[in-house]
């Protein structure tokens, strides 16, 4: 029992296909990287727009702002 | 692998593809140095990060379905259907999209393909810097990066695709299928987005935004010089012999080819390379009276705008192209501006798009009538396919998905940061914990001084 198929190397090389763990699982393994990949994007996205919402609004103080512009 | 010079090949072909990759990555730092030196102090941390997070963003989408465009795409959808053949072993659940024994090939092609990609999304990056939502910029990358650029490849930048075949489209180092495309979606993206606060006075004249630090703007377009270099390697297929080739070559010889299996060879590049960077450099010097960061930029406009020819041109041809080339450029680039008051961060639509642009339509004039392909029934190399190539790659494909995003995104209020976070600076909003944690630091040492040891007399 291996998870890659293949449990020694006592083989043809001419005969050996892919070496990875789950042969056979690859549509499910795709399915899992597609949902992590949407689910940063969605993630990003709300954080973004709280932190601009909230910079926003501590950006009124004038002062602070005026500093950050001269700092350049 | 059957016998020892298939081996050889094969094994000569996959260490190849690797060094490549691996020099191509130079590019993305290049560019990343670009970006956070030409950017101001208070948006330092945030422009790096935007493109940063290109590399993940388009890795993992490229795998999910950009090569498999690649594969599926060259007749699709005006000429045939879907190439269901060559893409369905390029999809990510492909047994070839992994560690295969039976396979040593398709991951460093992927990869060289794949840092083709990152290069586009990063043109866009830098022109769109201290404004855009990093959100925002984030699915333009994915789009440019995954999608658009590959689609172009797949119809122009493939053996068997249908501009090549048709319009005897030739663009043998990118000159358009990554440099015009970039840069026309780049154009699409700055049109909505709208100029940095104070990019433009009262009267619309535009204002200079100097870099922070000019060291870092030189070092990283001298790494994007040694990236492009790469680059090029990349763009040809290493030894290939004409019956694996199956065109019309005759006779037993081996050769280096251009992507479309066309002879060329890594000196005659390397000869052309050099020239038109030269060419470029000199050109740009004189145009912009000595202007550093335009005679550095004016180097790479040049070996873009010759790239197109760059497998047939003889080096002196290279050389005058560039400048010819790196002249119109930075012409055009200041036209634009001040006419339709767009704010290039760095002249990368200038750079990238218009000098990819110029370039095709030159390669059209300059190697008329030369074959686009090895293969019998390609129309041959001429200046109206060339030019329907162009507006493809800079307005068809660059230009409107970008306008079109971005109008989209502006309408949804997710297109750009706030104004007011515009001028506090992107990096206190973001990153204010820094400033507060150092403050702490401080503090905290001050106390322990205080507490443990007495000062001298």
């Amino acid at each position: 029992m291996s998870s890659i198929g293949y449990e020694s190397w006592a083989v043809d090389l001419a005969d050996v296909g892919p070496i990875y763990p789950f042969q056979g699982s690859e549509m499910l393994m795709v399915a899992l990287g597609v949902i992590f990949w949407l689910g940063w994007h969605r993630i990003q996205f709300v954080r973004e727009s709280e932190h601009l919402k909230r910079a926003k609004q501590r950006a009124l103080d004038h002062e602070k702002v005026q500093q950050s512009v001269e700092r350049y | 692998m059957d016998g020892n010079l298939n081996a050889l090949t094969t094994v000569f072909t996959e260490f190849y593809y690797w060094v490549t990759v691996v020099f191509m990555f130079l590019i993305h730092v290049g560019f990343c140095m670009y970006e956070v030196g030409a950017s101001r102090r208070r948006n330092h941390m945030h422009t790096l990060m935007k493109n940063v997070m290109v590399i993940p963003l388009v890795t993992v989408t490229f795998f999910f379905f950009g090569w498999w465009i690649y594969w599926a795409f060259p007749m699709f959808p005006f000429f045939g259907g879907l190439d269901h053949e060559m893409g369905s072993g390029n999809l990510p659940w492909a047994q070839s999209m992994g560690p295969n024994a039976a396979d040593r090939i398709t991951g460093v092609f992927w990869a060289a393909f794949l840092l083709f990609s990152w290069t586009a999304a990063s043109i866009v990056s830098g022109a769109v810097i201290e404004r855009i939502r990093s959100s925002a910029l984030w699915v333009h990358a994915v789009l440019i990066g995954s999608v658009w650029w590959i689609i172009d490849a797949a119809w122009g930048w493939h053996y068997d695709g249908w501009m090549v075949k048709f319009l005897g489209y030739h663009d043998a180092y990118a000159s358009g299928v990554i440099h015009a495309i970039a840069g026309g979606y780049a154009l699409g993206v700055i049109a909505v987005l709208g100029p940095r606060i104070g990019k433009f006075a009262k009267d619309g004249t535009p204002r200079d935004i100097p870099p922070h630090n000019p060291w870092m703007l030189t070092i990283g377009i001298f790494l994007i010089y040694t990236g492009f270099w790469g680059f090029y390697a990349a763009c040809n297929v290493p030894v290939i012999s004409p019956e694996g080739i199956g065109g019309q070559i005759t006779g037993t010889t081996w050769t280096a080819t251009n992507i479309y299996l066309a002879p060329t060879s890594l000196s005659g590049i390397t000869f052309n390379f050099l020239m038109s960077l030269s060419g470029g450099l000199m050109a740009a010097y004189l145009v912009s009276k000595g202007d550093a960061f335009w005679t550095f930029s004016g180097g790479l406009a040049g070996v873009i705008t010759a790239s197109a020819g760059n497998d047939l041109y003889h080096p002196v041809q290279a050389m005058l192209i560039a400048a010819v080339g790196v002249v119109i450029v930075y012409r055009l680039h200041f036209w634009v501006e001040r006419r339709f008051k767009l704010d290039d961060a760095v002249g990368a639509v200038a750079v990238h798009g218009y000098a990819g642009f110029v370039g095709l339509i030159i390669a059209g004039f300059v190697l008329w009538g030369a074959p686009s392909s090895p293969y019998e029934g390609y129309a041959t190399v001429n200046p109206l396919g060339q030019f329907i190539g162009a507006m493809i790659m800079f307005f068809g494909l660059g230009f409107l998905p970008a306008f079109a995003v971005s109008k989209i995104q502006a309408a949804m209020g997710v297109l750009r940061i706030p104004e007011e976070v515009e001028l506090e600076g992107l990096d206190y909003a973001e990153h204010h914990a820094y400033e507060e944690a150092k403050e702490a630091i401080i503090e905290a040492d001050k106390a322990h001084l205080a507490a443990k040891l007495t000062p001298a007399e």
